[in-house]
């Protein structure tokens, strides 16, 4: 177990020294929501109708953004192959790194959706939902995202490569957090909801680390 | 250990059997289409419309189909390194993708007049959507690298990936109350389609199936030549000697 | 040997936990002889075809000095002892047991140097060299004493950005020493190396065999390895065919 807290350490000393990674994610992800006003006029119900979509949609892409420093830069120095040649096995090295990357990016997004949320005027029954949903939908994100970070190292377009992979397997997280939101806000439950982001999380926990391994090994070859 | 360099029982069996395939598959649409579209009845809700019916269902069925032949492909080289499973998986990906955009086009045709729009935002229809991005994002994958080995090799992770697509777009009309009609041809309790109809429906089904093994062969074919030419080329394989110049021993080519 | 002497002594004035010293106690014990064989190996890089058939067999304190002129395949052959990339054919085992079999293990007996260094440029250099050690489940005892051993200790607060080439390259071979593995497998090793470098490089792979330790070398610059066993991957390169 050192060897897998030691990597998430190493990840976390690298995201706080080059701290402008994790700050410039959440720049971008406040800069796009703020546009929305912009985009489609302030009137006060429209903005609170789209807010949670909106919210959710800006965090996705801003995770998005994010995903190629999980395993570029390490790829790029010889560091990744350092950490497959160690004796942990490069499913638990991919699980170290998605956690620090949710620490860094995820939680951070989780944090600030909430405000977003308050400057789009969402309705106040929304706002618990959405804490939860996030804080259960972001880390799939960072384990989803380190699928398809690692399906696409190397390529000649990996940014939009990426992008082309990810989204649509994002898709149910999308669909089951927004739909936390807004069923709050029409006043039905919403366990159901928490419950199959939990699901997808569960799922995604030994499935993702697994695959993004698989898609790793073909790289360090 | 030129693997790739020799698959010739395929190639053998491929030659013999595809010509037929093609015949199968140019007479299943033929008659298929005949039957579709002069024979069989008009629905009784439906109307003349319900005709799309025998060319959207075959579609929806052969994307799901051929999507499980990609990930079986996949799996089995990713598994066994089997070096025609590579080759199968990446010849099946656009057939596959071009069988989903025809079940989006046809659905979507069919849907303006029965549902009065274009498109609903349906578990059914969103799922066949992803399928459709999952078929071009393997088909992306596998091109955008410069080692084709390393482009094959992702390229089958994302496949078995997205499997998980599936039982979602199967069940999903079952899961979710959707727009979409409910299952009537593959459901515990047998068909509840009319015998005038399901006839057609059967044909045309198989008929697409023949069209989609006849392509397969026929790019299977192709990569194996391709992949032989360019083993050629870097000097691994035999070369067949020239027929004039008798003795002219086989050499490589530089 | 100085160096292990003055080691053992700066380690054993502090306090080390029971694992560090049954660490210690085994590598100075004579450890039973280990042989590390490949047999009808071939390997392919993309398309193309490495070499084939080829065979080598590397025992404790033993050395292989792989020669062969570039993209005859020494970097890939290094590779493949790893276990990075899987050979075509032919096995490859350890002490008779296959490596694919536990591959865990094997990385855990193993170090491999490539051509990149894996220095991060925020990292300082002994926060580099304790993350590789705990990699590995080593406790960072041994950080220190690998920084002298290539004359880096002075560096140790030093982030990795304002070292030079040579002494990222140092530092790169300083994990050899910060953890204990009995194989080494090494590639280009003294590339950009200075003299007084090259020989640190030399006396830690000396020490190593002493320690019945194994090494496996690709090289072009000349390094003077005593009884080191010769390996040309010329002689390996796969047959054009003839008539």
């Amino acid at each position: 177990m050192t060897a897998f807290w030691a990597l998430v350490a190493r990840d976390l000393r690298l995201a706080l020294r080059q701290g402008s990674d994790a700050a410039l994610v959440v720049a971008f992800f406040v800069l796009a929501v703020v546009l929305f006003p912009f985009g489609v006029g302030p009137e006060p119900q429209l903005l609170a109708r789209i807010a949670a979509g909106v919210v959710w949609v800006t965090a996705l892409l801003a995770a998005l953004l994010s995903l190629d420093r999980l395993f570029q830069q390490d790829y790029e120095d010889g560091s990744l192959e350092v950490i497959a040649l160690a004796p942990l096995p490069l499913e638990a090295a991919v699980l170290a790194k998605c956690l620090a990357h949710w620490l860094t990016t995820g939680l951070p997004l989780a944090v600030v959706g909430p405000a977003l949320a308050a400057l789009l005027r969402l309705d106040g029954a929304g706002y618990l939902p959405l804490i939860f949903a996030m804080a259960l939908g972001t880390p799939s994100l960072s384990l989803v995202g380190a699928v398809g970070a690692s399906l696409s190292l190397g390529a000649r377009r990996a940014g939009v490569l990426l992008s082309l992979l990810v989204l649509p397997l994002y898709i149910p997280v999308l669909i089951f957090g927004v739909a936390a939101v807004e069923q709050a806000v029409a006043g039905f439950p919403i366990r159901p909801h928490l419950l199959i982001l939990t699901a997808l999380l569960l799922a995604a926990l030994p499935l993702a680390p697994w695959a993004a391994a698989a898609a790793l090994r073909p790289a360090l070859e | 250990m030129q693997r790739f360099a020799n698959p010739g029982r395929f190639m053998r069996l491929s030659s013999r059997v595809m010509p037929w395939c093609g015949a199968g598959a140019s007479i299943g649409l033929a008659v298929g289409l005949y039957l579709a579209l002069l024979v069989a009845p008009p629905d009784y809700q439906q109307g003349e419309a319900v005709r799309i019916m025998f060319v959207h269902v075959p579609a929806a069925w052969m994307a799901s189909f051929v999507y499980a032949f990609l990930a079986l492909a996949s799996a089995v080289a990713l598994i066994w390194r089997h070096p025609l499973a590579d080759i199968a998986a990446q010849a099946a990906a656009p057939l596959g993708a071009g069988f989903t955009l025809l079940c989006l086009v046809t659905g979507s045709l069919w849907g303006e007049p029965m549902w009065g729009t274009w498109w609903v935002w349906d578990a059914r229809l969103t799922s066949v959507l992803v399928l459709f991005f999952l078929y071009v994002g393997y088909i992306a994958v596998v091109n955008g690298f410069d080692d084709p080995t390393r482009g094959a090799r992702a390229g089958a992770v994302l496949a078995l990936v997205g499997v998980v697509n599936l039982p979602i777009i199967k069940f999903s009309v079952d899961w979710w109350n959707t727009l979409h009609q409910p299952a009537s041809v593959f459901r515990v309790g047998g068909p509840t389609i009319d015998r005038s109809m399901l006839v057609p429906l059967l044909i045309m089904a198989v008929a697409f199936m023949l069209y989609f093994a006849t392509l397969l062969m026929l790019r299977m074919r192709t990569a194996i030549v391709a992949s032989r030419v360019r083993a050629a080329r870097l000097g691994e394989i035999e070369v067949i000697p020239e027929p004039q110049g008798g003795h002219q021993a086989a050499g490589s080519v530089t | 040997m100085a160096w292990r002497t003055a080691c053992r002594g700066i380690i054993r004035a502090e306090v080390p936990p029971a694992e560090i010293q049954t660490r210690l106690v085994s590598r100075s014990s004579p450890s039973p002889a280990r042989l590390f064989e490949g047999r009808g190996l071939a390997c392919r890089r993309g398309e193309r075809l490495v070499f084939e058939n080829l065979d080598f067999a590397l025992s404790s304190g033993g050395a292989l000095l792989l020669t062969g002129h570039n993209g005859s395949g020494k970097s890939s052959l290094l590779r493949v002892m790893a276990g990075l990339t899987p050979p075509l054919t032919g096995a490859l085992t350890w002490d008779g047991t296959g490596i694919a079999d536990d591959t865990a293990a094997h990385h855990a007996r193993l170090h491999f140097i490539g051509h990149q260094d894996a220095l991060k440029p925020v990292l300082t250099v002994a926060e580099t060299l304790a993350f590789c050690a705990a990699l590995r489940d080593t406790a960072p005892d041994h950080v220190l004493p690998a920084l002298r051993k290539f004359h880096l200790a002075e560096f140790a607060d030093w982030p990795c950005r304002v070292l030079s080439a040579g002494q990222r390259r140092r530092l790169a071979l300083a994990r050899l020493v910060a953890s204990p593995a009995p194989l080494w497998l090494l590639d280009e090793p003294s590339t950009g190396l200075d003299e007084a470098s090259t020989q640190d490089l030399l006396a830690a792979i000396a020490g190593h065999r002493a320690e019945s330790g194994m090494v496996a070398i690709a090289t072009h610059l000349p390094l003077p390895i005593p009884g080191a066993a010769p390996l040309s991957l010329e002689k390996f390169a796969p047959r054009r065919s003839a008539a």
